[in-house]
C-alpha cells in the first residue's frame, strides 16, 4: 500500500534486465504487464487454471498468476514477446499458428505458445495425442484445439527441419522462415 | 480468386507476437481502477450501506452505491426483441434498496491501483436483510411466491404463444403420443478475456470508451442516453477482443458505470472484469425446461408437436429481451415437417443472474430437446432412428418453406436445402449400416459403443442492414470501413477477401477498420451470424461501386467502353483476350491527381434470414466402470452456401463444436437453493481442454446458396454448436440400449450413465435367456 511496503527487484524478461519497485503482494502477472508494460502475457482466470498468463521462469513453464513479482527477483523470465528473433522473424511455433489457424481471437495464444514451446523442448517428436496432453494446461475457447494440434505438429517438424540443418552447417544460426512481422 | 481460398489471417501477426492490444493492455496516464461490489445474497433488502471507512482509505478516489445515480436514470433497455411489457423488469447500474441476484452491483469503488481499490471494496459495510430466494422456475410462479417485480404482477413475466394447425385434434388422431420433461442447463459463453472497459475525458471535453464491442454504434445511443449526453460528444473505441459469443458487448451495468465515474472524475477509469466476478455479472444463458407432447404414427411420422416450455430467465430483463425465448419457438421445428405445432413459452424471473444469448441461442436448446424426442419416437417404434428422421424431413421441393412460426418479427421461411441428401451423407460418413456389427463385435471386446446423429437447421443473417465504406488511400491500400466488430471471428479477413475479390487486389493490401464510432459512420454489429452475409454483402456492393469507378475512368482514359475493361491481379484488362491494359496503380494514382475521389459506401438491407443446415454424428465409447464418455469419431456436415474461407468455417464449426460439447457434458452455471452459484471459478465450472475435444471430421457443403445475398453465404458461426447435446445424448443412449438409461437433462452426468449400467441389463433383445 505505501512506498514502504515495496521492495526491489530485478528481473531478466526476454533477455533484458529490468529493476522495479514493487509491492510484495503483487503477482508477476501484474508486474509484467503494468509495470514492466509487457501485456502480451493476458490474465484469462486469475486462479491459476486457464494458462493464459504462462511464461516461462528459469527455463520452466509457470503461471504468473500464481507467482509474487517478489519471487521472480533474479529469475530468467520469457515471454510471448521474446518468441520472435529481434528482428521479426517468426519462431517456428507462430509461423505455424498463422499458417494452421490456431488462434481466432488471441486471447489465450500467447500462453498456448509458451506452454508449447517448452513442450517442444522437452519431446521434441510428438504424437498428436501428447500435443494434446502438452497442451492440456491452456484453456482455449475458439477453436476446439484442433489447429493448435495441427500447428504444433507442424512447429516440430519446422524445429527439427531446423535443427538437422543446424547440425550439418554448425556455424549457422537456427534458420527461421525470414518472414518479417510488421505491427 | 480469392473468395473460397483458405488464405491465412491478416489479423494473426499482431496476436500471435504479443502486440495485440486488448482493453487491458491499454494504460493512459493518470488512469485509476475500478472495482465494483457485488451482492452476496441472492435475495435481500439492502438496508445500509456505510461507506466511510472505504473513502478514507488513501489512494481512493471515488465511491458511490445506489443511492448516488441519478435520481432521473433510466434503467438499461432492451437492444433486441423489445416489449413494453417487461421494461418494469429491466435493471438499473447499481441495486436500489434492493438485490435480486449473487453478483448484481452494489457499490463501485475507484482507487489509483486495482489492489487498493480492492482493499477498499472489503471496508465497505453493507447491511443486508435476506429474503427468501427462488431459483426454480415453478416455484417462482406459485402464488404464494414473492414477486420480484411487483409492477408486472407476476413472476411468469411474459408468455409467449404460437401455433400452426390444431395439435389436440391431430394428437387425439394418432396412434402413438409421447410426453416427456426436458431440461437444458444454465451455462453460457465464458470467454477467455473478462470484460473490460477503459473511460476517459479528451481535452475537448468528449467521453472515448475503449472496450465496447459486437454493437458499439448501438450502445453509443444507449450510453448517451443514460448519460444525457449528445452522441457526438462520445467516441467508442473497439480494442482487440478475446472472445464474443453472445454475452461479450452488450450493454451491462458497468457500461454506464466506468464512462459515468470517469466524466465525474475527470480522469481516465478502468475496469477490468475478475473471472470470478464474470462468472456471476456476465450474462447466463440456456436454462429451459421443455414439457413436451408428441403424436406420431406407425411409420415413424410425427404429425404434432406441443412444447410447454418454462425459460429461467433470472432476476432482471436484459438487453436481448425475449430474444431467446422467440428464437427457441421459431427454430424449434428444424428440418421437419410438422403438420401442426404449438409452443407456449413462459419467461420467467428468479434470483439467478439475468441471461442473453449464447452461441444458438434458442436452437442449443431446442434441437437437443427436439433431436432426443426423435430418438425417443424410434425406440418407441423400435425402429432406426436415421429412418425416423428421413420420413419427417422437409424435402427440396418444398424450398422455400414456412415452418408457420414467427422469430424476431418474421415467420421462419427456409431459403434453401437438401436435408435428406446431408443426412446420408452422414450416416456414410458414419458407417451407419455396419454399426450394428461394429457394435457387436466392440461388446464382444467388453467394450461399449454407440452412435447417435442430430439434425438441426441454424438462422443466419439478421437484419435490417450493415453498412462499408471502401476507400484507396494515398499508400495504395484499400481501406474498408465496416459496421461489423471483430470479436475474434476472423471478419477483417474475410471482408478483405470480399474486397479483393471485387478489386483484383491482394486481401493483404486490405486494411478493414471496425468498432470506431469516429471513423466508421453506422452499423449494427456482430451478432445473430450475421457478419459475412449482411456486413460481407455491403462490402460486396460498395467494392463493385469503387471497381466501377475504376473502370469508367479507365475506359475513358484507354479509350474503350468501360464493359470491355475489369481489374484483374492489379492490372486493368481487357475482357476479352485478358490483354493488359495498364496497371492499377496507376489508375488510382491518377485519379488521385485529378482529385477523383476513390471512395464508395453502401449499405445492404435484407429482411429475411437466411437458414444453413446440417447434422452432426457422434460415436462414443462409455466406460463402464467410471460412467466417462469418449468421444471416438465426430462429424458434422453444414451447408452454408458459400464458404468465403472455407479454413475460417472449418474453424469456427470445430471451435463451436467444443463449446456445444461443453454444454453436453461439462458445463453448468449450478445454484443452490439458497441462490449460490456454487460452480463460480473454473475449477467448477468445467470448459473442455485439449484432452475432452476430439478431432472432428467436418464436411462444408455449398449446395444451396442463399438466393437472398449476392455472396450466396448463409453463415457459418452456431452450426458447429447446436445439435452437440442431441448427437452426444443419442449416441450415449444407443450405446446403453441394453440399460435402463433416459437421458432428458444436460448436463449428461458420467454418473447417470454409471447409474444405469450398474442397474444392469433390462432388454433380452441381444442376449437371449
Amino acid at each position: 500500500m505505501t512506498q514502504s511496503n515495496s521492495k526491489e527487484i530485478t528481473l531478466t524478461v526476454n533477455g533484458k534486465q529490468y529493476t522495479t519497485s514493487v509491492e510484495p503482494r503483487m503477482l508477476l502477472s501484474d508486474v509484467l504487464r503494468d509495470e514492466l508494460g509487457l501485456t502480451g502475457t493476458h490474465v484469462g482466470c486469475e486462479h491459476g487454471i486457464c494458462g493464459a498468463c504462462t511464461i516461462t521462469m528459469d527455463g520452466r513453464p509457470v503461471r504468473s498468476c500464481l507467482v509474487f513479482g517478489v519471487q521472480a527477483n533474479q529469475a530468467e523470465i520469457r515471454t510471448v514477446e521474446g518468441l520472435a528473433e529481434p528482428d521479426g522473424s517468426l519462431h517456428p511455433l507462430q509461423e505455424a499458428f498463422w499458417e494452421k489457424h490456431g488462434l481466432q481471437c488471441g486471447f489465450c495464444t500467447p500462453g498456448v505458445l509458451m506452454s508449447a514451446c517448452h513442450f517442444l523442448e522437452q519431446n521434441p517428436n510428438p504424437s498428436r495425442e501428447e500435443i494434446r496432453e502438452g497442451i492440456s494446461g491452456n484453456l482455449c475457447r475458439c477453436t476446439g484445439y484442433q489447429n493448435i494440434v495441427d500447428a504444433v505438429e507442424m512447429a516440430a517438424e519446422m524445429l527439427n527441419k531446423n535443427k538437422k540443418s543446424e547440425e550439418e552447417t554448425s556455424d549457422l544460426e537456427i534458420v527461421h522462415s525470414g518472414r518479417k512481422v510488421e505491427v | 480468386m480469392t473468395i473460397g481460398s483458405s488464405v491465412k489471417r491478416i489479423e494473426d501477426p499482431r496476436l500471435i507476437t504479443g502486440q495485440g492490444q486488448y482493453v487491458g493492455d491499454i494504460k493512459l496516464p493518470g488512469q485509476c481502477e475500478a472495482v465494483i461490489v457485488r451482492s452476496p445474497h441472492a435475495h435481500a433488502n439492502i438496508l445500509q450501506i456505510n461507506t466511510e471507512k472505504a473513502k478514507n482509505l488513501p489512494g481512493v478516489c471515488f465511491v458511490m452505491t445506489g443511492e448516488d445515480l441519478p435520481t432521473d436514470l433510466d434503467p438499461i433497455p432492451m437492444r433486441l426483441a423489445p416489449n413494453e411489457a417487461l421494461t418494469k423488469a429491466l435493471q438499473y447500474p447499481l441495486a436500489k434498496g434492493k438485490v435480486r441476484y449473487v453478483g448484481e452491483p452494489v457499490a463501485l469503488v475507484i482507487a489509483s491501483s486495482r489492489y487498493i481499490a480492492e482493499d477498499a471494496a472489503d471496508l465497505i459495510d453493507i447491511a443486508y436483510e435476506p429474503l427468501t430466494p427462488i431459483t426454480d422456475v415453478h416455484k417462482s410462479i406459485l402464488p404464494e411466491t414473492s414477486l420480484l417485480h411487483p409492477e408486472i404482477g407476476s413472476n411468469d413475466l411474459f408468455i409467449i404463444h404460437s401455433k400452426k394447425g390444431n395439435v389436440d385434434e391431430l394428437v387425439e388422431k394418432c396412434p402413438y403420443v409421447l410426453e416427456e420433461d426436458l431440461y437444458v442447463q444454465r451455462h453460457s459463453g465464458i470467454p477467455m478475456e473478462t470484460r473490460g472497459l477503459l473511460a476517459t475525458i479528451e481535452e475537448n471535453g468528449r467521453l472515448t470508451v475503449y472496450g465496447p464491442t459486437k454493437v458499439v454504434h448501438f450502445n453509443i445511443q444507449i450510453l448517451a442516453k443514460l448519460l444525457k449526453k449528445n452522441i457526438k460528444d462520445i467516441h467508442f473505441i473497439e480494442t482487440d477482443v478475446g472472445g464474443g459469443f453472445g454475452p461479450r458487448g452488450e450493454f451491462y451495468p458497468e457500461d454506464y458505470l466506468i464512462p459515468y465515474a470517469a466524466l465525474k472524475l475527470g480522469r481516465p477509469v478502468k475496469w477490468i472484469e475478475d473471472r470470478l466476478e464474470h462468472m456471476k455479472a456476465t450474462n447466463h444463458s440456456r436454462e429451459q425446461k421443455h414439457h413436451v407432447v408428441v403424436g406420431f404414427d406407425e411409420t415413424g411420422k410425427i404429425h404434432a408437436l406441443k412444447d410447454e416450455i418454462f425459460v429461467d430467465t433470472g432476476a432482471y430483463i436484459r438487453t436481448h429481451g425475449v430474444t431467446v425465448p422467440v428464437l427457441t419457438q421459431g427454430m424449434f421445428a428444424g428440418p421437419y415437417d410438422f403438420e401442426a405445432l404449438e409452443f407456449i413459452t413462459h419467461v420467467v424471473a428468479t434470483n439467478k443472474t439475468p441471461t442473453g444469448t449464447y452461441r444458438g441461442p434458442g436452437r442449443f436448446e431446442g434441437t437437443f430437446v427436439r433431436e432426443r424426442v426423435i430418438d425417443m419416437v424410434a425406440k418407441k417404434l423400435n425402429m432406426d432412428p436415421t429412418i425416423v428422421r428421413e420420413r419427417n424431413l422437409i424435402q427440396p421441393e418444398q424450398m422455400p418453406y414456412s415452418n408457420g412460426i414467427s422469430a424476431l418479427g418474421q415467420v421462419v421461411e427456409y431459403d434453401s436445402g437438401d436435408y435428406p441428401q446431408i443426412l446420408e451423407r452422414a450416416r456414410l460418413a458414419m458407417k451407419w449400416e455396419e454399426f450394428a456389427d461394429k457394435k457387436l463385435q466392440a461388446r464382444r471386446d467388453g467394450k461399449i459403443i454407440g452412435l447417435g446423429f442430430a439434425m438441426f437447421v441454424e438462422k443466419s443473417g439478421l437484419g435490417p442492414w450493415e453498412f462499408c465504406e471502401v476507400e484507396f488511400a494515398e499508400n495504395g491500400r484499400l481501406i474498408c470501413k465496416t459496421g461489423l466488430a471483430d470479436i475474434g471471428q476472423g471478419v477483417e479477413t474475410a471482408l478483405a477477401q470480399i474486397c479483393a475479390e471485387q478489386l483484383g487486389i491482394p486481401y493483404s493490401n486490405v486494411t478493414v477498420l471496425h468498432g470506431d464510432t469516429d471513423e466508421i459512420e453506422k452499423g449494427n454489429g456482430s451478432f445473430a451470424t450475421r457478419g459475412t452475409v449482411v456486413g460481407g454483402s455491403a462490402a460486396w456492393y460498395a467494392a463493385e461501386a469503387l471497381k466501377q469507378k475504376l473502370l469508367s475512368f479507365s475506359s475513358e482514359l484507354h479509350g474503350f467502353t468501360k464493359d470491355e475493361l475489369d481489374i484483374k491481379d492489379e492490372w486493368i484488362i481487357q475482357v476479352s483476350g485478358g490483354q493488359k491494359i495498364c496497371p492499377l496503380a496507376q489508375i488510382i494514382v491518377e485519379c488521385q491527381k485529378q482529385g477523383i475521389e476513390l471512395r464508395e459506401k453502401y449499405t445492404f438491407s435484407i429482411d429475411h434470414m437466411s437458414y444453413p443446415y446440417g447434422i452432426h454424428a457422434a460415436e462414443v465409447a462409455v466406460d463402464s466402470e467410471t460412467g466417462k464418455v469418449k468421444i471416438e469419431k465426430y462429424y458434422i456436415a453444414y451447408d452454408v452456401g458459400r464458404a468465403i474461407n472455407p479454413m475460417l468455417v472449418h474453424g469456427q464449426l470445430v471451435g463451436g463444436m467444443a463449446q456445444g460439447l461443453g454444454g453436453a457434458i461439462y458445463e453448468e452455471l449450478k445454484y443452490d437453493e439458497t441462490g449460490q452459484l456454487i460452480t463460480g471459478s473454473f475449477m467448477d465450472y468445467l470448459l473442455p481442454s485439449s484432452m475432452e475435444v476430439p478431432e472432428i471430421d467436418i464436411e462444408i457443403l455449398e449446395n444451396s446458396p442463399s438466393p437472398l445475398n449476392p455472396l450466396g453465404v448463409k453463415g457459418a458461426g452456431e452450426g458447429g454448436t447446436v445439435a452437440v447435446a442431441p448427437a452426444v445424448a443419442n449416441a450415449i443412449v444407443n450405446a446403453l440400449d441394453q440399460y435402463p438409461i433416459h437421458i432428458t437433462s444436460l448436463p449428461i452426468r458420467p454418473e447417470q450413465i454409471r447409474d444405469a449400467i450398474k442397474k444392469g441389463i433390462v432388454t433380452n433383445e441381444v442376449e437371449p435367456l
